[in-house]
C-alpha cells in the first residue's frame, strides 16, 4: 500500500461525511473571520434561523478596514461604510457568541497573524477563512484555506465544508539560501517558476533543506502566497520549530493534553513512499533576491535583471504583459535596479511579523529614508508592535524616516486611507501587485521585508546585498 | 439560489489572461454589507475614466455586449482574493456563464453557490468561441447544462466536466447548507469522536 501525503492524513482526520461520489463534509477546527467577508454570511444565517454551531471554533478580528493611524479610535478616520463594516462584525461576535479581537484590544491585528500568535492555529487542524491568505496557517502543517462569504455561513451554520479532495503536489526547495534570499524570495520565486495557474487543483507541501530551516515566520511567509500560485493551499510538516513556536501560547494545549498532542503531531509528515501528482525541485542556492515588474505575482525577476518584452512570452501572456508594462509605465529592458519609487510598505499577512521587521530594521540602522520618500511600517499585530518597541526596532524605523502605525491589512489592498495615488510606485512586502490592488492607478513591486529596506534608502529599487 | 437549466446570450470576449478578482471587483466596492447591486461596478476600473465616464472600447461599454450573459475569458479567470463580491457583481450584471480554459480555485466554487456556471474547456474550443464572440450580438451562445454542452452560434457543440453534486445544486437551485444540515447526525458523531481522539482542538 502507498504511503500517504501529510495533506492525505490531515484530510482523513476531518472527514465528517462521504457521499457516493467522493463529495465530503470536511470538519473545520478554526474558522477565522474578518469583517469584510462576513457579513453577509451572518445575516444570511439571521434570515434562515440558524445559528453558529461552533462559537467556540470561531474567531473574529477587524483587519482590512480599519486605519493604521495613531488615535484610530476616532470615528473621523473610518469612512462611513468602513465604519458600518467594524461594527458589523462587533455585533455579529456578540450576538453569535463567538472569540473577538475588537480594534481597542492589543491583540488586534491581521486576522492570519493573530491566529498563530495567539495559539489557536495547531498542527493538523483544518483552518478557515473568508480570505485567500488564509493559506498562511499551513506553516504549521494546518491544511488552510480561503472561503468564499457562502461557504463562510456553511461553515458558521454546520462547522464543516464541502469539499472533494485535491492532488498532491511537493515543492522542494533543496541546499542552503544564499546570503540576502529570504522566504520571501522562495516563495515568489516558485510563483515564477510554476505560474499564477500552476498550483491549481492542488495542495502543496513545501519542503527540503531550505524550508526546514526556515523560522516559522518565514514559513508562513512562504505558504501565505501558495494561493497566488493558484494552489488551494500550502504546507509545511510540523517539527521541533513549529511545537516550540506554539507551546505556551493562550489557546494551545497544556500539560498533558500538550504531550498527547505532540505525540499525534510527531505523525504529520508524508510518508516516504506516497504519491505525488506532481513534483517540482528548486535549489536554494539558485534563489536570488527577486522582484516584481508586472501586475501579477508570477511576473518575477531577479534584482540583477531588466524588465522584459512582450515577446519573450507565448499566448495570452503577451497581450497581458504588453497591458501590464503599459500600467506599469515600465519599458523593456531597463535594469529593474533603475527603477525609482516613492512609496515603501512594510506590513501585511505576507511579511508584517516580527522577524521582517527585524530584517528590515537590520538593513535600516542608522541610514535614512531618500528625501521625499514616504515610508511606512505596519505591524501585522498590536503584539508585533508592542515587541518591536521593546527590541528596539520601532525607534530605528522612526530614525530612519519611516512612519510606524497600528496594526492592519493597511495598504495591502487599500480598504482603508493607506492608499498609493495613480502614478505612484510602491516597493512593497505584501502579496499582490495586481491593477489598482493598492489604490487605483498605483504601481506595485513585491519583495522581500530587508530588499524593501534597501529601497526606502536608495530611492530605488535595490540589490539588498550592496547595503549588507 | 437561482436554478440554472439552459442559456443562450450574448457572449463578451476578454481574452485578457489571469483577469483577477481585483479587475473584475475593485476592493473599494467590498464595504458593502448586502449582496446586490454590484453589476454597476463589476470591472469598474477597465470599464469607467478617472471622472466616472464609460471607457468606449471597454467589451461591455459596446453596444453589442451591454447585455451579455456569458463570458469568454482567458486563462486563469478569477485569480487572487476570495472574495464572493466577484460572482456578486457579475451575477448582479446579468452574468449567467463565464467560459475559461481555467479558473482559480476559489472564484470557481464561488460561482456555483450564486447560479453562475463557470465551464473549463480546451484551448482550442475556447479559441473557437472567442471568435464567435467577437461577433457581436448576432453571434449567440447556447450553454445546456443538463447534457453538458456549449454550443457556438453556427452550431459547433462542444461537452464540458462539472461534478455532478455541484450541477444537482445548480439544476435544482438547491441551498447546499440545508442539505448539509440534513447530514448532522453524521456531523455530531464525528465530532463526538474527534473530540475524544483530539481534545485540544
Amino acid at each position: 500500500m502507498t504511503g500517504k501525503t501529510l495533506y492525505d492524513k490531515i484530510w482523513d482526520a476531518h472527514v465528517a461525511h462521504e457521499a457516493d461520489d467522493g463529495t465530503c463534509l470536511l470538519y473545520i477546527d478554526r474558522h477565522l473571520v474578518h469583517e469584510v467577508t462576513s457579513p453577509q454570511a451572518f445575516e444570511g444565517l439571521r434570515m434562515a434561523g440558524r445559528s453558529v454551531r461552533a462559537p467556540d471554533k470561531t474567531i473574529a478580528v477587524p483587519d482590512h478596514n480599519v486605519p493604521t493611524t495613531i488615535g484610530r479610535e476616532d470615528p473621523e478616520q473610518m469612512t462611513e461604510d468602513s465604519r458600518i463594516q467594524v461594527e458589523a462584525l462587533d455585533k455579529n461576535a456578540k450576538d453569535f457568541g463567538i472569540h473577538y479581537y475588537p480594534v481597542s484590544d492589543i491583540r488586534q491585528g491581521i486576522v492570519h497573524i493573530v491566529g498563530p500568535e495567539q495559539g489557536w492555529t495547531l498542527p493538523g487542524m483544518t483552518v478557515v477563512c473568508g480570505d485567500s491568505h488564509t493559506a498562511t496557517h499551513g506553516a504549521f502543517g494546518a491544511l488552510a484555506h480561503g472561503i468564499g462569504t457562502s461557504e463562510v455561513e456553511h461553515v458558521l451554520a454546520t462547522q464543516t465544508l464541502i469539499q472533494k479532495k485535491s492532488k498532491n503536489m511537493k515543492v522542494e526547495i533543496t541546499g542552503k539560501l544564499r546570503p540576502g534570499v529570504t522566504a520571501k524570495d522562495i516563495t515568489l520565486s516558485v510563483i515564477g517558476a510554476t505560474g499564477t495557474a500552476g498550483g491549481t487543483g492542488y495542495v502543496i507541501e513545501y519542503c527540503g533543506e531550505a524550508i526546514r530551516d526556515l523560522s516559522m515566520e518565514g514559513r508562513m511567509t512562504v505558504c501565505n502566497m501558495a494561493i497566488e500560485g493558484g494552489a488551494r493551499a500550502g504546507l509545511i510538516a510540523p517539527d521541533e520549530k513549529t511545537f516550540e513556536y506554539v507551546k505556551g501560547r493562550p489557546h494551545a494545549p497544556k500539560g498533558a493534553q500538550f504531550e498527547a498532542a505532540l505525540d499525534w503531531w510527531k505523525t504529520l509528515y508524508s510518508d516516504d513512499d506516497a504519491h505525488w501528482d506532481k513534483v517540482i525541485t528548486i535549489k536554494g542556492e539558485d534563489i536570488a533576491p527577486v522582484v516584481t515588474w508586472g501586475t501579477s505575482p508570477e511576473d518575477v525577476l531577479p534584482i540583477t535583471g531588466a524588465v522584459p518584452s512582450p515577446n519573450d512570452f507565448e499566448g495570452g501572456k503577451v497581450e497581458a504583459a504588453q497591458r501590464s508594462l503599459d500600467y506599469m509605465g515600465l519599458e523593456p529592458g531597463t535594469p529593474l535596479s533603475e527603477i525609482e519609487i516613492d512609496t515603501v510598505f512594510i506590513g501585511s499577512c505576507t511579511n508584517g511579523r516580527i522577524e521582517d521587521l527585524r530584517a528590515a530594521a537590520a538593513i535600516l540602522k542608522g541610514k535614512k529614508i531618500k528625501d521625499g520618500m514616504r515610508a511606512m511600517v505596519v505591524p501585522g499585530s498590536g503584539l508585533v508592535r508592542a515587541q518591536a518597541e521593546e527590541e528596539g526596532l520601532a525607534d530605528i524605523f522612526k530614525d530612519a524616516g519611516f512612519e510606524w502605525r497600528l496594526a492592519g491589512c493597511s495598504m495591502c489592498l487599500a480598504m482603508n486611507p493607506d492608499q498609493l495615488k495613480p502614478g505612484e510606485r510602491c516597493a512593497a512586502t505584501s502579496n499582490r501587485n495586481f491593477e489598482g490592488r493598492q489604490g487605483r492607478g498605483g504601481r506595485t513591486h513585491l519583495l522581500s521585508p530587508a530588499m524593501a529596506a534597501a529601497a526606502a534608502v536608495t530611492g530605488r529599487l535595490t540589490d539588498v546585498r550592496e547595503l549588507m | 439560489m437561482d436554478k440554472f437549466e439552459t442559456l443562450t446570450g450574448v457572449a463578451a470576449p476578454m481574452p485578457l489572461v489571469n483577469i483577477d478578482t481585483d479587475m473584475i471587483i475593485p476592493k473599494q466596492f467590498l464595504k458593502t454589507i448586502k449582496r446586490s447591486g454590484l453589476g454597476v461596478n463589476l470591472f469598474d476600473e477597465m470599464r469607467y475614466d478617472d471622472d466616472g465616464n464609460e471607457i468606449p472600447d471597454f467589451v461591455l461599454n459596446q453596444p453589442a455586449y451591454r447585455s451579455a450573459e456569458i463570458l469568454v475569458a482567458g486563462d486563469n479567470f478569477g485569480c487572487g482574493s476570495s472574495r464572493e463580491h466577484a460572482p456578486w457583481a457579475l451575477k448582479d450584471f446579468g452574468i449567467k456563464s463565464v467560459i475559461s480554459t481555467s479558473f482559480a480555485d476559489i472564484f470557481y466554487n464561488n460561482c456555483f453557490k450564486n447560479g453562475i456556471l463557470p465551464i473549463v474547456l480546451p484551448q482550442e474550443q475556447v479559441d473557437i468561441l472567442m471568435e464567435d464572440a467577437r461577433k457581436g450580438e448576432n453571434a449567440r451562445i447556447t450553454v445546456d447544462l443538463e447534457n453538458q454542452t456549449v454550443t457556438s452560434s453556427d452550431g459547433q457543440s462542444f461537452g464540458f466536466e462539472v461534478d455532478p453534486f455541484k450541477k444537482h445544486c445548480l439544476l435544482e437551485g438547491l441551498d447546499d447548507i440545508g442539505l448539509s444540515l440534513e447530514k448532522s447526525a453524521s456531523i455530531d458523531a464525528f465530532e463526538a469522536k474527534a473530540g475524544q481522539a483530539r481534545p485540544w482542538v
